[in-house]
């Protein structure tokens, strides 16, 4: 390039260029620019060290581990061991704890809220949503409407055991039946009137007044007479304003014709005595525990 | 003879086409067997019509209709793609627009594979192509080789993109990011690619210049080293010729280590390398000054294709991937760092001796924002690769924003560059239609990405935050949901950054439209009062 015998030089910098040109574009020939070069040199430099120092290069059937000693999973593990250690006299405390009492030790109630609402967050805000107030199906645990009672035991359990799960053989069950083979379908239009009758909402006088039969004949074994519900069937009270599944026509029917299965999964298996513990306290204390 | 040969070929694929729709297990198959069909059928036509018609000599100029033609795809899918990309991100803001009519077509789940793909591979394919076909013929001072094999790839490649496109709404995919496409498309994706290759190389062998220009090295890395990560990331074996489905050879981590060596190369080779060779061109020749250094140039060439192909790993930090392997793929991401920002500095310098134009020429202002944004994104990619700040940054949308930083800063501003470059000059006019349109279009750009990267960044770092925030015992105070409601603020405002981009876009298209139409426009004088 520079061997060319006649220097190409560009006039507005000086600088030579390397005498080619490719559809008028032409290359000066400037050195690299020094501070690129070190910080080049520098990251390549750094880059060996790091390797030295951390787990990287491969060999036969294992890969040097470094000089520190690192590994990312042994960096969580002790992340894991220092809050567990941190913690483990109080959590042993929460796991044998009488949670009727709980509110007489206050240090261990602002843990198990916390440790109950990490739990909560991980575990069960996926169906009851992350403020606990619940969706269609899924429900609201904020009030004081329990479908299975809401004192400390009957929480524990139903964490613990789950909802008409195949997995737990103690899981809480009952089953609805579904009407639609049973009831006509005046039947149907009846029994869903009465049921508007009695949560106190709009409907035809007539047909909630022939309804009232059916119902005490085929709901009131689990809803009670007057339709209050059940907490040892989990029947949902239908004289309030709170619906699992909506108090409108076109749900009520639904749930008439086929009925719904509402399914939790068991809890018991998969987290700590304390974390249930926890996680019990944590729901019992969101404004309707018992 | 030839079209004999011809003809006999695309009768057989026709044929296979309508047993193949007729057999097909899926949807997505069975419309991509018609459109299959469709195209043979139009082509066996067309080469039976022309079978008697005397054979021209091929002429000798530079072969600019193929270019002509991959300047509007170019323009028409970039349109395509931010359209896609303002729906998702709203999808995302206000999930009401997955609307229950358009399901399953219109899930956020299938346009987002359909709005990547149309922003990379159509829109940055198709700049690629073109550009590359533009550079070669001029730094070579040769005609593209290989006849209407050019033509060939340019449609191969726009029906690879309906292929995949269509396959993606019908829900045919094999679930690979950036490699969604399934194995026939792959095949087919294969033959244009190695098409591709034989045009690019043979025109560089006949070229008559004694040397190939740096834009070419850049281009030919770009092409080579594509073709090995396509094929090797889309090893599968199909469940059944009648059917779209296949199953990966690779599992496991394996499969998650070949995807990210495959996608961080898209970006490398695809995105970096590619437009590269294009900046490489176009950047000296509309400033009309040299290359900065030719000595830059050569070491920071063979450093980044040397040094992209092993950083790969840094995607896949805190994952099942060995930490071996993801501290190699950090080293080698931070010493990218420097061979990536030579491009950068050869361009912007390149500009010596003609900063002046920064206030009257809008393109060169574009390349310059542009070259700015590749830099910000080279620093930016090293220091996420980080582990540190990986385990920060890593699923967050700190992530998405880096990406749109370098797609719609460095990508898109380069290619609408080379755009308001090519169109005058393929249609012969002095100018573009409209030059103030062009100021128009860089500044909704510029702010556009700004909004974008911007509020990913704020909304990257919070939610990164959120997820690891934990209380005095050790227990995480966020649920996912709360990261989520959270962002939707940012949300908005991505997608306003999007609408802006997508309206400069826009005034691009109406602008090479009218550029090719013919004529510019007169500007009306200002400073004088209307009559």
């Amino acid at each position: 390039m520079s061997s060319n015998d006649q220097k190409d030089i560009d006039e507005v910098t000086g600088t030579d260029t390397t005498g080619h040109s490719w559809d008028g574009i032409k290359e000066l020939n400037n050195p690299l620019p020094r501070w690129w070069l070190w910080c080049f040199y520098i990251t390549i430099v750094w880059g060996i060290a790091y390797t030295i120092a951390y787990p990287a290069w491969p060999l036969v059937s294992s890969a040097t581990s470094g000089m520190l000693g690192y590994s990312t999973r042994g960096e969580v593990a002790q992340d894991i061991a220092r809050f567990e250690d941190a913690n483990a006299e109080i959590s042993a405390q929460l796991a044998a704890a009488d949670l009727n009492v709980l509110n007489e030790n206050p240090e261990l109630l602002r843990y198990a809220n916390s440790a109950g609402g990490a739990v909560f967050r991980n575990n069960c805000s996926q169906c009851h949503g992350s403020g606990a107030a619940g969706f269609v199906g899924y429900p609201n645990l904020l009030d004081d409407d329990w479908l299975w009672g809401g004192d400390f035991a009957s929480i524990e359990y139903t964490v613990r055991h789950g909802i008409r799960n195949e997995e737990d053989w103690d899981a809480r069950w009952s089953e609805m039946t579904a009407y639609d083979d049973i009831f006509s379908n005046d039947e149907v239009d009846q029994v869903v009137q009465y049921v508007r009758l009695i949560s106190g909402q709009e409907h035809d006088a007539g047909l909630a007044a022939a309804g009232e039969g059916l119902f005490l004949d085929n709901c009131a074994a689990c809803h009670g007479d007057n339709g209050m519900g059940n907490r040892d069937l989990g029947a949902p009270n239908l004289t309030d304003a709170i619906w699992l599944y909506g108090g409108d026509l076109a749900s009520l029917e639904e749930t008439v014709r086929y009925a719904r299965f509402g399914v939790m999964p068991p809890w018991g298996e998969r987290l700590s005595e304390a974390e249930i513990k926890a996680v019990t306290a944590y729901v019992h204390q969101l404004g309707g525990g018992e | 003879m030839g079209n004999y040969i011809k003809l006999i070929a695309l009768g057989g694929v026709a044929l296979f086409a309508a047993v193949a729709a007729n057999w097909g297990r899926d949807v997505s198959y069975i419309v991509h067997a018609m459109i299959i069909l469709a195209v043979a059928g139009f082509m066996f036509v067309r080469v039976l019509r022309k079978m008697d018609e005397p054979v021209y000599a091929t002429p000798d100029g530079y072969m600019d209709d193929v270019i002509r033609a991959g300047v509007i795809a170019t323009g028409f899918w970039g349109v395509v793609g931010f359209l896609v990309g303002v729906v998702i991100a709203f999808q995302l803001a206000f999930p009401q627009l997955n609307f229950e009519v358009l399901q399953p077509y219109g899930n956020f789940g299938r346009l987002r594979p359909l709005h990547t793909s149309a922003v990379i591979f159509a829109f940055g394919g198709n700049a690629l192509i073109m550009s590359s076909f533009y550079i070669v013929q001029r730094t070579c001072g040769a005609r593209l080789w290989g006849g209407n094999l050019a033509w060939f790839v340019f449609w191969g490649y726009n029906l690879f993109i309906i292929l995949a496109a269509t396959g993606y709404l019908l829900g045919g995919t094999q679930s690979k990011e950036y490699a969604e496409p399934e194995w026939y498309v792959d095949i087919w994706l294969t033959i244009v690619w190695v098409a591709f290759l034989l045009v690019y190389l043979g025109t560089i062998f006949k070229r008559t210049e004694k040397h190939i220009y740096v834009a070419n090295w850049f281009l030919l890395s770009f092409i080579v080293t594509v073709a090995m990560l396509h094929i090797v990331n889309n090893i599968s074996i199909p469940v059944s010729i009648w059917g779209s489905k296949s199953v990966q050879v690779f599992s496991g981590v394996q499969d998650a280590m070949v995807q990210w060596w495959y996608g961080h190369n898209a970006v490398g080779f695809f995105l970096t390398a590619g437009f590269l060779g294009m900046m490489y061109y176009f950047v000296p020749k509309q400033a009309g000054r040299p290359v900065f250094s030719y000595k830059l140039s050569i070491i920071h060439f063979w450093a980044l294709i040397f040094l992209y192909i092993w950083a790969g790993p840094h995607h896949l930090h805190y994952t099942a991937l060995p930490d071996w392997a993801s501290t190699l793929g950090m080293v080698f991401s931070i010493i990218l760092w420097m061979p990536s920002w030579g491009g950068m500095i050869n361009g912007l310098m390149t500009l010596q001796g003609a900063w002046d134009k920064l206030r009257t020429d809008p393109i060169i202002r574009m390349m310059v924002i542009s070259l700015a944004f590749y830099g910000m994104s080279t620093f930016e990619g090293p220091m996420m690769s980080i582990r540190a700040v990986n385990s920060l940054s890593h699923y967050t949308d700190w992530t998405i924003g880096h990406v749109h930083s370098g797609a719609l800063g460095w990508n898109g501003m380069i290619t609408f560059s080379a755009l308001y470059f090519l169109t005058p000059k393929l249609w012969g006019r002095a100018q573009m239609y409209s030059m103030s349109a062009i100021n128009w279009h860089f500044w909704l750009a510029t702010i556009g990405i700004i909004l974008y990267a911007a509020s990913m960044w704020v909304t990257g770092i919070m939610e990164g935050l959120m997820w690891r925030e934990v209380d005095a015992n050790g227990f995480l105070v966020n649920s996912f949901a709360d990261t989520v409601s959270a962002k939707f603020p940012m949300y908005v405002v991505r997608g306003l950054g999007g609408v802006l981009y997508l309206s400069g876009a826009l005034i691009m298209a109406w602008n090479m439209f009218m550029t090719i139409r013919g004529g510019a426009r007169v500007a009306a004088p200002v400073g004088v009062p209307a009559e």
